[in-house]
């Protein structure tokens, strides 16, 4: 299959951390109109096996740039910043413990009054603090300098850890609302 | 040699010709068949007009052939051993979760290796997939003859929230009725196509689809033509069936009674499912019933029913909010409810889907029949009938798929909700120094704990050189396709010792199973079975033929060398000739040889349409003869 790699020139847009997400939506529908298999539904195997791993390509270009965090890990790889989630570790201190109190937060939110009121503030803190990171990795993922990129993996983890966090709140949501 | 015929271009080089494609929708208490005529979409009536076909099969001893569909359900509570009832409950199923299904389930199982339990008959040991199979073989049979003609293939319906070995013991069942499945659909999907083309409506959509036996909701954008489903919840084993159990229950308790035998149990569920549509349009229903020589009686009021089924309806809304915030939506956002399946003509369900979405549900179409309708709409594009259709279904797998890793716990390499088809490769290492093979399970559902998800398929890779733990790098790839059916590679990036499976799950059928009942099912033998091969081959040639046929005339010469064009109009040629022959074998050949050498040809004409969709024209704006060859984007390297 010949179709492009490269999932921003795919979509042609700029390859950048921002993304503007209803034009990535629209581009992705008309992709999806030439190349879905159902498109091939009446032509011969080869054909539909041809369509469904572009198609595929394409979903997985689409999942890729949708989300911040995986959008930040394939700039770096375009970088050439190895982003494989088996090395990683954050060494920041203050971080880690900042990340101990918000896990207790959650815990205590589990057993407090209002649950839900609980947890909300608690998503709001994260949120703020995220925002943050999200500044200072859109300015680095510009750069080129190595240094710099590594900063930028480094803020990288430390948003996947926030994003486990969210997960584990979803998580004790739902549990709360299943009571 | 006689001269190439060589069309106008634009034109297909044959007229347009119509095929016969059906939707099916295979229900859990009824199914229905539906197709495509002079543009409209309905569904096909029996000899005695009658739309529905109960879903419900009755075995006979002998030479007799199963009976399918009214008359076996009215025989079901006289013959509830032979008759199977609700067979989509079983499907892709274990003993243990059909025992768990809760019912007092009046069949004889008979437990495999293979895990689906067979059903114990007069005539036989029976798979739920050859019930499925009788049903199916029933309602292509009434489109055939109401259609007179052979079918391209048919859609068929299932739960959204079917899993892996749901879809695959469908798949195995129209495989074993002789049924091309162009593609396996989702029920709420296809509702929303009957719907969406029916109001030409944009917008966000919630489908709340409540049938005999599962529940489904999706929630789906409606952008120009495409549906694109963002998130999918339900239950596949909550339906209108529990209404009936609920209510048998209360008599029970009412009259002090503990247990029934079979015989009696269906028919306390058919007096159950009487007092369920009675109180459809009624405030209270009265109700007898006749045990051992003593008679009952009393009456339910519809207050009464209500509170037996709200903690059902409940859990469905349960479902509904998960699938909201899964699609990053917020009640008040939905701009459509439609309701789907017999279940929702229940009012309280009515009542408390609107008060949840603060919105009139619609059911303007028969709530019954709307799934099959969308079945038939989509049936029709994907014969080939609408090659410039806008519509197009963007669908999402239900459940996570994952692998086993360490101390029991399940990696996710797929998550739910992500748009199908899909390919992704996650690289896992060795536990040990010189392990030199990796037990690779495939799991599916959302838990953390193995035990909690369901079983797909195990598989191994052997052969890995010893090497200390850690250093060795297995990459597994998991693909779904558009059915929603996985397959799993595993490869060892170092060595390059590769394994793979088509994941047959646990609970489908193996490919051994599906050929030996299909042989089975021809009372004649090898002749019977060669015919329907070389009858099957036939028809994909005819398909390769036609395609490249219209695509040469329309690109052939603006994207092929002369040279080229030749040969493959040449092998065209040579294959329309192979065809006229009775030898599949040879048939077979010749269409892989015309496939390959067309590849090419085809890959080059995607990336004209990939060119033309960037460029935001729609296809007919665009002139071929202006387009240069020479500028095409940079987005199409070669």
């Amino acid at each position: 299959m010949a179709i492009e790699q490269n999932y921003f020139i795919l979509f042609e847009l700029p390859q950048q951390y921002q993304v503007d997400t209803a034009l990535l939506s629209e581009r992705y529908r008309a992709l999806q109109k030439t190349l879905h298999p159902d498109r091939y539904a009446h032509k011969s195997e080869r054909e539909q096996l041809q369509a469904v791993q572009a198609s595929a390509h394409l979903n997985e270009a689409l999942a890729t740039l949708k989300s911040p965090l995986r959008r930040a890990a394939y700039l770096l790889s375009l970088k050439g910043v190895d982003t494989d989630v088996s090395h990683q570790t954050v060494s920041d201190g203050a971080f880690l413990m900042q990340q101990m109190m918000l896990r207790e937060q959650l815990d205590d939110a589990r057993h407090a009054d209002d649950p839900f009121e609980a947890l909300e503030e608690l998503l709001e803190q994260l949120q703020g603090s995220e925002a943050e990171l999200q500044q200072s990795l859109e300015s680095q993922l510009q750069s080129d300098d190595p240094a710099v990129l590594s900063d930028a993996l480094d803020n990288l983890r430390k948003l996947q850890f926030f994003d486990k966090l969210r997960h584990e709140i979803e998580r004790v949501e739902d549990e709360l609302d299943d009571l | 040699m006689a001269l190439l015929q060589i069309a106008e271009p634009g034109q297909s080089a044959k007229p347009h010709q119509h095929k016969l494609a059906v939707g099916i929708d295979l229900g859990t208490t009824n199914s229905l068949v539906a197709t495509v005529r002079s543009g409209e979409a309905d569904t096909l009536a029996d000899v005695e007009g009658r739309h529905l076909l109960p879903s419900v099969v009755r075995y006979h001893g002998g030479d007799q052939a199963a009976e399918v569909g009214y008359s076996a359900r009215e025989a079901a509570s006289g013959d509830p051993l032979n008759t199977i009832v609700s067979v989509k409950r079983f499907m892709g199923r274990g003993l243990a979760d059909v025992k768990s299904l809760g019912d007092q389930l009046p069949y004889d199982f008979v437990e495999t290796d293979g895990g689906m339990p067979y059903l114990q008959t007069v005539a036989g040991e029976k798979s739920p997939v050859q019930v499925s199979a009788d049903i199916l073989k029933t309602l292509a049979d009434r489109g055939h003859e109401a259609l007179g003609g052979e079918l391209v293939g048919a859609v068929i319906t299932v739960p959204a929230y079917f899993d892996e070995a749901q879809r695959q013991a469908t798949k195995d069942a129209a495989k074993l009725a002789g049924i091309n499945v162009l593609r396996l659909l989702n029920e709420p999907t296809a509702a929303a196509v009957a719907y969406g083309l029916d109001s030409a409506a944009e917008g966000t959509f919630a489908i709340y689809d409540l049938g005999g036996g599962t529940f489904d909701i999706s929630i789906l954008r409606l952008n120009r033509g495409v549906f694109e489903v963002l998130s999918t919840g339900g239950d596949s084993a909550l339906g209108g069936d529990d209404f009936d159990h609920a209510i048998a229950e209360w008599v029970l308790q009412q009259m002090g009674v503990e247990q029934l035998a079979q015989q009696q149990q269906r028919r306390l569920l058919d007096l159950a499912r009487s007092v369920k549509e009675q109180l459809s349009g009624a405030d209270q229903a009265e109700l007898s019933f006749e045990l051992d020589g003593q008679s009952w009686q009393g009456a339910l009021s519809l207050e009464q029913f209500n509170g037996l089924i709200e903690p059902k309806i409940k859990q469905t809304l349960r479902a509904c909010r998960r699938a909201l915030k899964d699609a990053g939506v917020e009640a008040d956002q939905i701009s459509e409810v439609v309701m789907v399946g017999g279940s929702t003509r229940v009012p309280h369900v009515r009542t408390l889907v609107e008060k949840f979405f603060g919105n009139v549900p619609h059911s303007e179409i028969d709530p019954d029949r709307v799934v099959a309708i969308g079945a038939a709409i989509q049936a029709d594009v994907l014969a080939g009938n609408k090659p410039d259709a806008e519509m197009l279904l963007l669908d999402v797998i239900p459940l996570s798929l994952g692998l086993e890793t360490m101390g029991g716990l399940v990696e996710k390499v797929i998550d739910r909700n992500t748009p199908i088809p899909v390919a992704r490769a996650q690289e896992f290492t060795t536990y040990k120094d010189g392990q030199t093979a990796m037990a690779i399970h495939v799991l599916q559902g959302e838990r953390e704990l193995v035990d909690d998800c369901r079983s797909l398929s195990r598989f191994e890779l052997r052969g890995i050189p010893p090497m200390a733990s850690g250093n060795a790098k297995v990459r597994v790839t998991f693909q779904v396709d558009a059915d929603g059916l996985l397959a799993v590679t595993a490869r060892e990036l170092n060595s390059g010792v590769e394994s793979s499976v088509e994941v047959k799950p646990s609970y489908g059928l193996s490919d051994g199973e599906i050929a030996r009942m299909i042989q089975d099912s021809f009372s004649h033998a090898q002749e019977d079975h060669d015919a329907r091969t070389l009858r099957e081959q036939q028809v994909e040639a005819d398909r390769l033929v036609e395609a490249l046929e219209s695509a040469l005339a329309a690109d052939g010469e603006r994207l092929l060398h002369a040279d080229d064009l030749a040969a493959l109009s040449q092998g065209v040629e040579q294959l329309k000739r192979v065809r006229q022959g009775t030898d599949h074998k040879l048939i077979a050949k010749g269409i892989e040889v015309l496939s390959a050498a067309s590849d090419e040809f085809a890959a080059r004409r995607m990336d004209e349409g990939v060119r033309q969709a960037l460029s935001g024209h729609a296809v007919d704006e665009l002139n071929p003869d202006e387009q240069e060859l020479s500028d095409l984007p940079d987005c199409l390297k070669k």
